[in-house]
Parts: structure tokens; C-alpha cells; sequence
């Protein structure tokens, strides 16, 4: 029915099949618009936020697609600017990633914000102290930048390509697209930073505070830098899932091996600067104001020492020793493995740096304060990943994403 | 030259509240909740999101009879400096909806400005930012009494005490009438202290030696404002937040809560900085 607009050469599901998933997934996005117009307008008493919990699934939300999504920027940074070559066969599935993930964060920014019609103020009265003014900025500019790098794929479409002009525009627009790689990349560094600066600066809450360089916190360049390092194995976890779900090898091996290996590196190096951030932050920032490290994880149902561990070791560590060495890049489980942990770990890094902070009482006689969120903050959280998932169906089977496909499958 | 005169004018408006006197009434709570149209809710039993400007905390030594003993602790903005005027919350605004006033020393809060990201809640440590989570609904009659001098606040936004600031404003304005440009110390006091039926709260300019404020707190300006007064202290000290809002108590318990030390820190010696 729709084979004309199916890349050549390469086998797609009949096209009920893939109705049937859009349907599904429709459903599960229709559901998610109705929190969000609910809380559009009835307000936030929609949610399960209080005036401890400001901030609280929503912002971890974002802050965690931000994460997975920097996969498109460090791609496209080694990609186009540093030169690895191979990265080419990746690097559309890198860049929709981010496009989605990007797209996503903004909206969920949407409706978290109390008087949504006023969101513009950010721009309008920007307070250039706020980390968060940074954030606005930035991330509105490198959603441009995802959009520009995302149009010449879709005008790669094979009837759109037809289209001289379209296919001229797509072939122009490919051939400045370092350009808009290393902008990317720039503007990445610091929203990426200033989402870790959001935390970092909070010198009014122990835990999150730390101290750092200039008006840069410490959390300001671990957040770029693990962004840079978890964000590819978020684009391999999803490639990985598309190979599984399609039945069809879409990447060869050694581009795989590339980016898990210079991911792996990246891990390794941010652990090892998230280590001694943690050991300073125990041994000298929190005593000065009165804490031990053990008290940020006692005396609460759930934020216990062992989220730490999670966060570094199972979910850092081990997958960072997998992705060095040849042997675990090399067996798909053991791969899929460590990029599915990476993911977890550095969305436990978010939750910590979003929730736990608000969680944490500062005052002696303040205690700890839990929170479950509401069907409409689930709903408009999982609205975004079913959005998701609809924009890859879509793109996987209308546009030329992976450009070993045809070869891998033949 | 010109700075230091105009330093010298320089009002830093702030509290002491003596803890030994306070009785827990609630007295403040209801006399701020009127003078500044604070909404409420039909049931307020759920404190996490109700609008409570000034918050009067119970505090217990943890001990058992016979030494088991209490401290009320009534808690309003704290209208921190910070350092040169970068509150905790003030500093993060990225809207600049929230402003700290250098001639009186008053955190403001705009709430025409303010879009409701709550950023400024994360940041501040004593839970004095309130967010307007549903619309402010009076019951039809009490509108009446609401105070024509603060506008009520819309759903969405951040609010929270502001020393009664438009006190500040009437009080200057009936000043300017008669050719003055310094206030009397009685001439500016926020509801609460009027209100307190212990007289446990003080307020006045920390600034000025000849206000009780500033006899009681004997501020260090050099040092952040730390208090001389070996029996008044601020909350949460060691964070460098800088409060204008000072507590006074000879109860060694209740100095020890207003902020963390390690088990094994000397705190007499801590306290004194």
C-alpha cells in the first residue's frame, strides 16, 4: 500500500502490521494528551507535587531524555569535527534520537510550568545568574540545530527526493552539516553543564551542592561529560532494540565496536571524575555543613546507600568494563547488557540530582518527604516516550536511516 | 565617597524572635494569612501544599520526663542576602520574578512575573516558598475583608512572606508627606510582631544601632550579619545563606537545632564561628 514511499531495497512489515502498532501506540499518546490538557487546564493540583517537591518526576524526566538524547551531539562531534568516518552509518539514528528526546524535553517543560502562557518570560526577563536561563536557551537553540540536522533526512525520502529542489537542499544541507555538528556540540557542552549546574548551585541544599570553578559547579561539567559518555550507548541500546524488533541487522559490527569503545572510554574517565567529585562532596563539602555522607541516605523507606552504589558501580563500573574490553563489546549480550545498564545508571544519576535532593530534609527539626507521582504525571511522562516511538516507526520505515541496511540484508 | 554614603543609608530590615518567649499560639500565622490574602484550602489537613507564610514549627529536645522539653519555632522568609544579594532563591529565578531589594534588604517576589517553575522552592532550604497550586477561592462573604493593599495571588505561582512589604511602601509614602525620608522604628512593623501576644518577635533594621533588632542580634556585617549575641542564632548558619530572620534562646538544645553539626563537632565552639 505504501511501498512507494519505502526506501529501495529494503524490506519493510506489511503495512497493517505497522498500523497496528501506530494505533497502539496512538492510544497510548492519546491518553497522555489528556493528562496533559487536564493539567493544561485544571493546573498542577493534577499532580502529586507539593511545596517540597517542586521539582520532581517531570524535571528527572527531562533531565534523563537530555542524557540519553546527548548521544546525537557527541556522534555528531565525532562524526564531523573530530573525523570518525564510520560514525556515518550511525549517526541519522543519533540524530532522530536527539531530535526525539529534545522535542520531548521541551514539552514536558511545557506542562510543568504553573503559568504556561508566561513561559516566553524566560527569554523576555532572563536573570543571567539562573542556571536555568541557561538551560532555556540553550536547549531551545540546539532543538534548532537537531531540527536542521533532521530535515535532510526526511527530505531524503524517496518521493520527496524525487523533488530536484528538495534533493538539492538535502544534499547542501548535508554538505554544511559539520557546521551545525560542532554548533551542536558547543551549545550541547553548556545545556547539557547547565542542567548539572540547576543542582550544583543550590547552595541552600547540602546534597546537591557542590563547589566548583568560576560560576561553574562541579555537577556543571560530570553532567556534559556523562552525557557525552551514557547518551551513545542510549543510540546503541535503541539500535540494538530496532535489529531485535525488525528481525534485520542495520549496523555492521565495527561501527558498533567504535562507538561502544569511545563510549566506554568516556565512562571510564567520568567515573573516575564522579569518584573523586563523591569523595571530596563526603569528605569536606557536606562535613563543613554539618553532614556526614550517611546521612543523605538514613533514615528514609528509600533512599538508601544503595542507590549510590547502583548508580557507580552496577550501573557504571561493570558497564564501563564491559564496553573496554574487546571480548564484552564484541558478545551482543554481554553488549546489550552494559548499554541497557549505562542508561539505568545515569537515569539514577538524574533522579538523585532531581528528587533526592528535594527528598532530603536540611532543617533538624524537617523530616524526609516521599512522593509517588499521579496517573497524569506518568501519563504525560510516558506520553513522550510513546511519541518516540512513533517518530522512529515512522522515519525507520519512510526514510533512509541506516545506510548499511541494504548491504547487511541483501 | 558617594558609595559609602550611600551605604550608609542602606536599610537592612530583618526579626529576632525569642524562642524562650514564643508560646506557639499561632497568633502570627493568623495575622499574616489575613494581612496578605494568604489563600487556604477546604481542607487543610495535607501541610505539603497549603500556604503557610509564617510556619510555627514544633521542636522537642527528644528527651523523656523529666527533661523532656519544647520549642516553638515560628519560621517566616528568611529574606537572606547571601553573598552581596545572591539569595538562594533569588540568584536562580530565571524569570528575575523574585529580586533582592538592597536599600531595604527584602527578598521580593513578582508575582506577575513569576511562571511557576518552582525553581526557587528547590533552592531554598526552609521550605518558605509556597506554590499557589489551585486558584484562591474565598468564601463569597470574607472577600470583604480581604486587604486592599496586596493583591491576591493567581494559580500557578510562587508566593511567600514579605515582611509586609506594603507596610513598608504606606509607611514611606505617609513619610514622604511630611517631608521625611527615614523612618520611626514603630512606624514599620510586619503583622506578626503586632500580632505576637508574647511580644516574642522584634523587628526593625538590623542596620540601625538604635533599633531593638539590632541591639538584640548585635549583627556582624563583616561577617555576614552573624549574630554577637551569644545567645541568637540563625538557621542553617554554616550554609552561608545570610538570613535577616535571627532566634534567640538560652536553651542550648535549641540553638544546637537550628542547624546540622557532625556528632563529634564541638558545638560551643562551632556556634561561635
Amino acid at each position: 500500500m505504501d511501498s512507494a514511499l519505502i526506501p529501495e531495497g529494503v524490506k519493510r512489515c506489511s503495512f497493517g502490521k505497522f498500523a497496528i502498532g501506530i494505533i497502539i501506540f496512538g492510544g497510548v499518546l492519546l491518553w497522555g494528551v489528556y493528562a496533559m490538557l487536564l493539567i493544561w487546564l485544571k493546573g498542577l493540583n493534577q499532580t502529586n507535587m507539593n511545596d517540597y517537591y517542586g521539582f520532581a518526576l517531570w524535571i528527572w524526566a527531562d533531565l534523563g531524555v537530555i542524557a540519553l538524547g546527548g548521544g546525537a551531539f557527541f556522534t555528531g562531534l565525532l562524526r564531523y569535527v573530530i573525523g570518525k568516518d564510520e560514525l556515518k552509518n550511525i549517526i541519522n539514528y543519533a540524530v532522530l534520537i536527539g531530535f526525539i528526546c529534545y522535542s520531548s524535553a521541551l514539552l514536558i517543560l511545557a506542562i510543568d510550568v504553573g503559568q504556561p502562557l508566561r513561559s516566553w518570560f524566560i527569554f523576555w526577563h532572563a536573570n543571567v545568574h539562573s542556571m536555568l536561563t541557561e538551560v532555556a536557551f540553550c536547549l531551545s537553540c540546539y532543538f534548532a540545530v537537531l531540527t536542521i540536522e533532521y530535515i535532510p533526512l526526511i527530505l531524503e525520502n524517496r518521493q520527496i527526493n524525487k523533488v530536484p529542489f528538495f534533493h538539492n537542499l538535502a544534499h547542501n544541507m548535508h554538505e554544511v552539516m559539520a557546521i551545525f555538528a560542532a554548533t551542536g556540540a558547543f551549545l550541547s557542552f553548556f545545556h547539557q553543564g547547565s542542567l548539572g549546574g540547576v543542582a550544583g548551585v543550590l547552595y541552600g541544599r547540602p546534597f546537591a551542592f557542590r563547589e566548583g570553578i568560576f560560576i561553574w559547579p562541579w555537577t556543571f561539567f560530570l553532567f556534559t561529560w556523562s552525557a557525552a559518555a551514557y547518551g551513545p550507548c542510549f543510540t546503541l541500546f535503541i539500535t540494538r532494540l530496532t535489529e531485535k524488533i525488525s528481525g534485520k541487522k542495520l549496523v555492521k559490527q565495527n561501527v558498533i565496536d567504535l562507538l561502544a569503545k569511545i563510549s566506554g572510554w568516556t565512562m571510564g574517565t567520568y567515573l573516575i571524575a564522579k569518584i573523586i567529585d563523591t569523595w571530596y562532596w563526603a569528605s569536606v563539602s557536606a562535613p563543613a555543613r554539618g553532614f556526614n555522607l550517611i546521612d543523605f541516605y538514613s533514615n528514609n523507606p528509600f533512599y538508601g546507600i544503595w542507590i549510590l552504589i547502583a548508580e557507580i558501580v552496577v550501573c557504571g563500573i561493570i558497564p564501563a568494563l564491559i564496553l573496554l574490553t574487546p571480548k564484552g563489546r564484541n558478545n551482543s549480550t554481554l553488549l546489550f547488557t552494559a548499554v541497557s545498564l549505562a542508561c539505568i545508571g545515569v537515569l539514577l544519576n538524574r533522579w538523585v540530582m532531581v528528587l533526592q535532593v528535594m527528598a532530603m530534609p536540611v532543617m533538624t527539626f524537617d523530616n524526609w518527604v516521599m512522593y509517588i507521582p499521579s496517573w497524569q504525571e506518568v501519563a504525560t511522562t510516558i506520553l513522550p516516550v510513546a511519541y518516540g516511538i512513533i517518530l522512529v516507526m515512522i522515519s525507520f520505515r519512510y526514510l533512509p536511516i541506516f545506510p548499511q541496511e541494504r548491504e547487511l540484508n541483501s | 565617597m558617594k558609595e559609602e554614603g550611600k551605604h550608609k543609608k542602606a536599610k537592612k530590615y530583618g526579626m529576632v524572635i525569642n524562642l524562650d518567649e514564643c508560646t506557639g499560639c499561632g497568633a502570627c500565622m493568623v495575622a499574616c494569612m489575613a494581612e496578605n490574602n494568604v489563600p487556604f484550602k477546604e481542607d487543610e489537613s495535607n501541610k505539603l501544599d497549603s500556604i503557610t507564610w509564617m510556619r510555627v514549627y514544633k521542636l522537642t529536645n527528644g528527651k523523656s520526663y523529666p527533661e523532656a522539653d519544647i520549642c516553638y519555632l515560628p519560621r517566616p522568609c528568611m529574606h537572606c542576602e547571601g553573598h552581596n544579594g545572591h539569595s538562594p532563591c533569588v540568584s536562580v529565578c530565571p524569570a528575575t520574578a523574585t529580586d533582592y531589594n538592597h536599600d531595604t534588604g527584602i527578598v521580593s517576589q513578582i508575582y506577575t512575573r513569576c511562571f511557576g517553575c518552582r525553581y526557587c522552592m528547590g533552592a531554598c532550604p526552609y521550605h518558605a516558598r509556597y506554590f499557589n497550586w489551585w486558584d484562591p477561592v474565598w468564601p463569597e462573604e470574607s472577600t470583604k475583608y480581604l486587604s486592599p493593599n496586596v493583591s491576591p495571588r493567581m494559580r500557578g505561582i510562587v508566593e511567600k512572606c514579605s515582611f509586609c512589604f506594603h507596610r513598608y511602601q504606606l509607611a514611606m509614602d505617609k513619610a514622604y508627606l511630611e517631608g521625611r525620608t527615614v523612618l520611626e522604628e514603630n512606624e514599620y512593623q510586619t503583622s506578626c510582631t503586632q500580632a505576637c501576644p508574647a511580644g516574642a518577635i522584634t523587628f526593625g533594621d538590623l542596620n540601625n544601632p538604635d533599633h531593638k533588632v539590632h541591639q538584640l542580634a548585635k549583627p556582624d556585617n563583616k561577617h555576614g550579619g552573624r549574630p554577637g549575641n551569644t545567645n541568637v542564632f540563625r538557621l542553617l548558619e554554616r550554609l552561608g545563606t545570610n538570613p535577616k530572620v535571627y532566634y534567640m534562646s538560652s536553651r542550648e538544645w535549641v540553638r544546637r537545632a537550628g542547624d546540622n553539626y557532625l556528632d563529634d563537632e564541638d558545638f560551643a565552639k562551632n556556634h561561635r564561628h
